[in-house]
This record gives C-alpha cells, structure tokens and sequence, in this order.
C-alpha cells in the first residue's frame, strides 16, 4: 500500500525540490556574478519587499487558476484601488482606515462583479477580466487625470516600506515555532485517536526541523540587514500565503476549487455550488488585489496612472512556474511562492547586473516558456 | 503464419505490474475475443499493441506478418494496418462525423481540404455499413450508440486488417449491436482479424473463434469458443466458481420513501420538447424499483430531473419519507438523503486526475471531514470503508482514479455516494463496462443496502439486469411510462413490449 503513496508523493515533492534546486543555483549564480551582493541581508530584504506584491496577487491567482478561471485584471485594479486611497488621503485628506477600507471594499466588489459575470452568466474569465483589464486601467486614469499623486501619510508609506524591530521578529518566531509543535504533535496524537496506530511523537517532530530551521533563517537574515528586522510587506505576503495555504489544503472550499477545476460537471453533480464557489473566488482575488495596490503605493509613495500594469502576468507566471494548469484543478500556494520568489529573484538580479530593460522582459519571458516546457516534458515521460 | 503475435509482453505501471508476460495470436479472418476481470491487463494489451505504449515502455515482441514491429505512435500501427477502438469514445463532438472519419487523413489537394470528395467517400463508407447517419451532422448531436458506430466506420476508413474493438458494445442499444456484429461478419469474410474485448459474454460465444482469458495480467488460457462454457470461461476469468449473479431478493418494504408527481422535463436544446412528460411515481423503504426503456426513452432524464441536476427546465412535486420537500439543486437533494450514481462515470462521476480519496469524499466532503476545515485523516478511514466493502483494487486510497480499471473506477463513484450514507439511492447504467464477478459483487451490494432500508431506483440498459435485481419495474417509452410490473409479472417480453410501446 505504502508503495503507491511513495510514489505519488514523490512526483509532488520531487518537483519542489527541483523548485528549491533552480532558485538556488540563481542565487548563487546572481551572487557570483554580481560579485558577492545577492547573497547579502540587504539585497535579501530588499527582494523579499519587491516579491511581496506579485506573491500577495499570486497567492489568490491561484486559487483562481485553480477553479479554472483566470484574473486578468489583477494589474489594473491594483492601480484602481492604490489610486483611491491615494486620492482620499491626499487629495480628499481622509484618515487613512477609511481610504484603505474603500481600497478594499472596492477592489473586492470588482472580484464580486468579475466573479459573478462569469459565473452567473456564463461569460468565459478571460473575456471577464480581459475587459477588466482594459476598464479599471481606464477608470484609475481618470480618477487621478493623468497624474500622480504623492502620498505623504507616514502610516500609508509603512504598509510598504517599514520594518518589524529585531525583538518583534524574534517572537514572531516563537510563535510560528510553537505552532509547527503544536501541529506535529496533534497530529501524531490523532493517528492514535483515529486508531491508524500508535502516535509517533518523535517521527513528527523530526519532520518539523525544517520548517523550523527555515524560520530561525528567515528571522535572522531578515534581523541581519543592519539591525531592521522583517518588512512589513514581507509580513503581509508571508501572512496571506499561510492563509492561502490554509484554505487551498485543508479546507473544504479549496477541495471545492480543485474539483470544480478539475470536472465542474462531476463537481455540480456531487452537489457543489460551481457558482457560488467561483464567486468567492473572485471576491478573494479582489480582497488581495486591494491589499496588494496598498503595499504597492505605500512602497512608492504614490499612485501613478500606470501602478500595475503588467502585474497580472508576473502572478501568472508564478503560478504556472510554480506547477498550476491553466485548465484548472491543479497547483499549490507553495508552488506560486515560490514561482514569484524566482520571478522577483530574476528582476534584482538582472537590475543588480544592469541588465537593459528590453533584455530583462526577452529573459523573463523565456525562462518561462521554459520552465512550462520542461515540466511538460517531465510529465509525460512519467 | 500468423497475422499478429504478441510474445511475453510485460508492462509496468508506477506500483503496478498490469501486464506480466502475456502472448496473444490472431489469425487473418479470425473473430478471437478477449476478456477478463476489471482491471486484468485487456485495456492495456491493447495500447500495447496500437502504440499508445510506445516502443521502449513495454517488455516483449509484437510481430505482424512474422516481423517484429516497433511502434512509436498510434499512426505507425495504422500504418501497419492495426485499427482500435478505445473503450473510452475518441471522437471530436464539435466536428462533423465526416471530418471525424476522416480526422488527419482528410482528402486533400495541397493541403486544401477536398470537402465534397470528403463526404462523397464518407457517405459511400456509411452505406457499405447500412448505417443511416448524415456525415455533415455534428458528432456531438448523436446518441452515444450512434457515436460508437462513426468510431467504427472511422477505424474501418483506414483500411484496417487488425481491427481491435475495447467494449464497443457497452453503449449500444440492441439493434445497434446487431448492426455492429452484421458489420463485423462481414469483415471476418475480407480476412480481417478481430480482437473484441467485452464484458457481455452472449456476445463473445455469439461471434468468437476463439477466446482468450486475462488474470492479473497473466493469460490463464486460450480456446476455441467451442470447446467453452460460459462457467468455464467465468470461472477462469474470477479464479472461482460465480453461481448465481442476482442474489436473492427478500427484501422487507416500509413506508414511501420517495414519491414524485408530475414530472416534466424539458429538452435543452428544443425548449417546448419534453423529454419526460408527467411521469409519478413511488418507492418504498427497501424496495428496488427499477426503470427499463430504450435508449432514449428519457431515464437519466427523469433521474437528473428529481435531483435537480437537469440543466433544462424541468417541474415535479417531490414528497420524501411523507413530507413535500424543495428540491432545486443536488446539495438539496443530498441532504434530503438522495445519493446519485450518474452515468458515463468519466464525464460526470470522476474527477480522473485527483485521488481515490478525494474522489469518494466530495460527496459528503462536510459530513465527513468538516463543514470548513478538512481532515484527511478522518476521510481516509471513511474512504477505507467502501474501498473494502466494494473490493476496489488499488494500492491505497491515494491512487489516482485516471489510472485505475473501468470497473473500479466504477466503485469508487459508487462508493462516493455511499459515504453521503443515502436514504435513497439513484443508480444509472451502475454496471456498464464491468466485469462478471463484480456485478455480481455490486448486485450484492445493492441487495444489501435494499434489505437495509434504502430505497433504490435503478436504471440499466441491460434488461437481464432489471428484471433479476428490481421488486418492481416501472418502463418509459418516449418520456411516458408504458408499462409496471411487479418482480413476478414482468417477463423480458412484457417489459420490452411496453418498451417499445407495443401494448
Ligand atoms: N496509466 C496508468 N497508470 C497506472 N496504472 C494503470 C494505468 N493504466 C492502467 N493501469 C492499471 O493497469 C491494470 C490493468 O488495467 P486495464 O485498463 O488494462 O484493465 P482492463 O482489463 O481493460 O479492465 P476493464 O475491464 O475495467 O476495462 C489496472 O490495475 C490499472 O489500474
Ligand atoms: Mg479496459
């Protein structure tokens, strides 16, 4: 019996060491050829914040991708929202709360409206959101006329430029810590509750190591570039992935999303809600596309006309990097982490190396048809 | 000399050995049938031959015409003049059936399709089949059994000499299978070699030379038809003696456990057709009601109609266990405890790339694991309990449904909505594509859940299967029902007279 479950796990996690194996030979790489900066608390802070943004969006792209949909107005509501709260706290001199709950609000009844136009009536998400990309583009151009609007806010710019201190990391630490523990040992005691065997207490904790050993890492690095501790975005994403992790995996309406995307037919017959599940997950996508255009704007200081544009693609192809099918019913939060952490680690590298523009997209562009390339080709020798 | 010789062919599978050593022969002109258990490696022979199992990814010899042939690709076996019909329907639904018979190979000058030539020929192969089915008409627009027949002309448009068949029958209506075996005697006479996989042994002692027996991915032995008997056959194909297939029925009726009125369902495609019109019915705790009619007659209709999973229009009264309910989606219908096994489990059963385990929770994923957070270990012991009772070979509950034999795929669909645990029970075509000794497995289990309360309502082409498994049968002609029956009155001639509306 056992053999099966090997194997099968193996295909899955076989991938995402193959995933940790290509991002470390570009940052090694990156390090050599940069002459020893990649590698640096710095430089590791400084791209952990640039990856923020397209990991918050590819976060709730995949979940989209997932149900068999896709968002391609990711990009131009991020600029939308950024650009009304930018308007309200600048412009208008609301208090922030309120600027960023319209933020929000809004982005999630664009999700709300997408979602339902392309459930309710039928309409394809490509078309959906096509549209959406081209309307909400437009609709920040007019809000902000063609300009940019400064933000002064100091609380606004800290949402994407400030740190956690030191001590703040370290008990964030604590806390993740204890939690890995507390799961390992839960779930070794509910192998015995549910009668599957004896609780194997010290097997589990050995498997929590890594993850463990991962986050004394992450906090340390973090604390090392000159004493700052975590950003603030980096906080956010790491959040919103544990979130999105939580529902794709263990909760009954990620198993929904899967199986929607994998047969809606199999899935309405087993009496799932097809709509109602692929309007949440639109409204999702909204929700994280307005806490996306808040760090975004908080990072520059500003709302710019042209905030985002692009950006939707950078959340695609971290999820397709990351082992998503666009036909749906398949891929994982951690995969399209790690997707934008490769496409984020591309982009500082390239800058540090002062790649030309033009080169960096030509190199992006086809390292991704690549990387899709390969994985086809590995998955159908198996 | 033989025309095709397959020699200890081995082929392996990630944790599964599905072929270990089997050889096979077939004779120019020879009609040899194939069969076996689910899952006993027949499927898999065949891909094996046709080059869907390139060269390389197998053990052993194939040899046509005493030369071994090394095929790469399915065009390389057409090319040797291997043709196979897939179990599962290959064909385009959005092409017409005469692009579809001619799909990669359409006549052609400089690249530009030569339409009129294109239907001439298609039409011309048609006729010489006696089928009358237009070749500019869509695919996706004919019934199943029509689909298959534009399969076998299509394979026969190559000029095949092999001609391989993987339960071509399972869809098709009687007449249809009759024009089917007329077209393959046919064939036997212009010297091609046939290999029929099927589950239907009238079928297979009907037309077979010889017959050849799969188990485990081993051959237990071939025969002249002849030389056979059905229980010879059976008893080689399960490794033991298969008595009876129905059990014995004894079942106890309570009260009513479903009662419908007035059902009406409308076609999608002409909005004021009906499909099913004013159809009532009841059935009672215990009871197994089944539901004969041809194909056509509107019985998944009327199933998806009181489930609410008819895409159409549709209105009926629904009273379960004496209290009117509102039924208007299948979560409905779930939690009033009606289960569904639907037909074409590859389209509306299975979600083929997920696993075993998440196939058979989704169902009742809530009542199972959670109503928001998931417990996969509390689904696995849940998936165990059918995973046993029903006898599914697999390895483990994490086995991809995709790769498992179409009778097991079969029960883990069933299993789905035994986990839902269903006060009533709706079981569409439960055993098309499944093999003897788990029918009769099935047919136990069914008779179990009966003799345990639940009310069944069953729909099957196969009449045998009706009458040996239902208290009672109720028959739909065109959307109507013609004819009830209680289990000791309906004989297979009232039922298919009423059937076909000849009262
Ligand atoms: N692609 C695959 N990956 C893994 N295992 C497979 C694959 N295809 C088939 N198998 C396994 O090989 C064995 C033989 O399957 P096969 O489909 O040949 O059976 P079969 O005799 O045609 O059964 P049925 O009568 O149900 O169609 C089964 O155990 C099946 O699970
Ligand atoms: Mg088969």
């Amino acid at each position: 019996m056992s053999d099966e479950k090997k194997s099968i796990l193996s295909g899955q996690t076989l991938r995402a060491y193959i995933m940790i194996a290509v991002l470390a030979m570009i940052w090694l790489y990156f390090h050599w050829a940069t002459g020893s900066i990649f590698l640096t608390a710095r430089n590791l802070s400084n791209l952990m914040s640039q990856m923020s943004v397209t990991g918050v969006l590819a976060v709730g792209m995949l979940m989209v991708i997932v149900s068999g949909n896709i968002d391609l107005s990711v990009g131009s509501v991020l600029g939308f929202a950024g650009g009304i709260a930018a308007f309200m706290v600048t412009t208008m001199e609301y208090g922030l709360p309120t600027a960023i709950l319209a933020a929000i609000v809004v982005s999630i009844a664009i999700g709300l409206l997408q979602g339902a136009l392309t459930a309710y009536l039928n309409i394809p998400a490509f078309i959906v959101t096509l549209g959406g990309l081209l309307a909400w583009r437009g609709a920040v151009k007019w809000l902000l006329g063609g300009s940019t609007v400064p933000i002064s806010d100091k609380t606004f710019m800290a949402i994407g430029q400030s740190y956690v201190g030191p001590m703040a990391g370290w008990a964030i630490a604590a806390v993740a810590i204890a939690f890995v523990v507390f799961m390992a040992i839960r779930r070794a005691r509910s192998v015995k509750e549910l009668g599957l065997g004896e609780a194997n207490y010290t097997g589990e904790l050995l498997k929590s190591i890594v993850p463990i050993g991962g986050i004394i890492i992450f906090i340390w690095v973090m604390n090392a570039y000159d004493d700052k501790g975590v950003p603030i975005p980096v906080l956010i994403f790491v959040a919103v992935a544990l979130v999105g992790g939580f529902l794709t995996t263990s909760t009954t309406f990620g198993r929904y999303l899967y199986a929607i995307g994998g047969n809606a037919d199999a899935a309405r017959l087993s009496g799932i809600n097809n709509k109602r599940n692929v309007l949440k997950v639109f409204a999702l996508m909204g929700a994280l596309t307005g806490l996306a255009a808040l760090i975004f704007a908080g990072r520059g200081s500003s709302a710019t006309p042209d905030a985002g544009t692009l950006k939707e693609l950078d959340a695609i192809a971290a999820c397709v990097i990351g082992g998503a099918s666009l036909v749906g019913g398949r891929g994982t939060i951690f995969g399209a982490c790690l997707g934008a952490l490769i496409m984020a680690s591309l982009d500082n590298g390239m800058s540090l190396l002062n790649v030309r523009d033009f080169m960096q997209d030509i190199i992006k562009g086809s390292i991704l048809v690549a990387a899709v390339g390969l994985d086809m080709a590995g998955r159908k020798r198996s | 000399m033989s025309l095709l010789e397959m020699k200890d062919i081995v082929k392996e599978f990630p944790g599964v050995r599905a072929l270990d050593g089997v050889s096979f022969t077939l004779e120019a002109g020879e009609f040899h049938s194939l069969v076996g258990e689910n899952g006993a490696g027949k499927s898999t022979l065949m891909k094996v031959l046709s080059g869907v199992y390139p060269v390389g990814t197998y053990e052993g010899d194939i040899l046509i015409d005493d030369t071994v042939r090394t095929f790469r690709t399915i065009r390389e076996s057409e090319n040797a003049g291997v043709s196979i019909i897939f179990q599962e329907l290959s064909l385009v639904k959005e092409l017409t059936v005469g692009e579809n018979i001619f799909l990669g190979q359409a006549p052609a000058k400089f690249g530009v399709i030569d339409w009129s030539r294109l239907y001439h020929e298609a039409t011309v192969l048609l006729q010489d089949l006696h089928l009358d089915i237009d070749p500019r008409v869509l695919v996706g627009n004919l019934g199943i059994g029509q689909q298959q027949l534009v399969e076998i002309a299509k394979a026969l448009s190559k000029n095949a000499r092999i001609l391989v068949l993987d339960e071509p029958t399972a869809a098709l209506t009687e007449s249809e299978v009759e024009t089917l075996f007329g077209i393959l005697r046919k064939l036997k006479e212009r010297g091609v070699g046939m290999i029929y996989i099927s589950h239907k042994l009238d079928e297979v002692f009907k037309m077979s030379d010889r017959i050849t027996v799969l188990r485990d991915g081993k051959t237990v032995g071939t025969q002249a038809a002849a030389d056979m008997t059905r229980d010879q056959v059976i008893a080689a194909m399960v490794g033991r003696e298969v008595g009876d297939i129905f059990p014995k029925p004894d079942h106890k009726f309570g009260d009513t456990a479903l009662e419908i009125s007035g059902l009406d369902v409308y076609s999608i495609d002409v909005p004021d057709k009906k499909l099913v019109d004013n159809v009532g019915f009841s059935v009672r705790r215990g009871e197994v009601l089944g539901i004969a009619g041809l194909m056509g007659a509107g019985r998944s209709e009327l199933l998806s109609g009181i489930f609410a999973s008819w895409q159409g229009r549709y209105s009926r009264k629904i009273t379960v266990g004496g209290t009117p309910a509102t039924i208007s989606s299948p979560a409905d219908a779930i939690s009033h405890g009606i289960g569904f096994v639907t037909e074409d489990r590859k389209r509306f059963g299975l979600i083929l790339e997920q696993t075993i385990l998440d196939n058979m929770t989704l169902a009742g994923l809530q009542k199972i694991s959670g109503r928001f957070v998931t417990d996969r270990m509390r689904e696995t012991i849940a998936a165990n309990g059918p995973m046993k009772s029903l006898r599914i070979k697999a390895n483990s509950t994490m086995t991809i449904a995709g790769t498992l034999s179409g009778g097991n795929q079969q029960k883990v669909v069933l299993g789905k909505w035994l986990l839902i645990n269903p006060k009533i029970l709706f079981l569409d075509e439960p055993t098309r594509g499944i093999d003897v000794g788990a029918k009769q497995e099935i047919y136990a289990e069914i008779n179990r859940l009966a003799k345990e309360g639940m009310a069944i309502v069953l729909v099957s082409s196969e009449l045998p299967e009706v009458l040996g498994l239902s208290d009672r049968v109720i028959v739909l002609h065109e959307g109507h029902i013609t004819g009830e029956f209680t289990r000791s009155e309906a004989t297979p001639e009232k039922v298919m007279a009423a059937a076909t509306g000849n009262q």
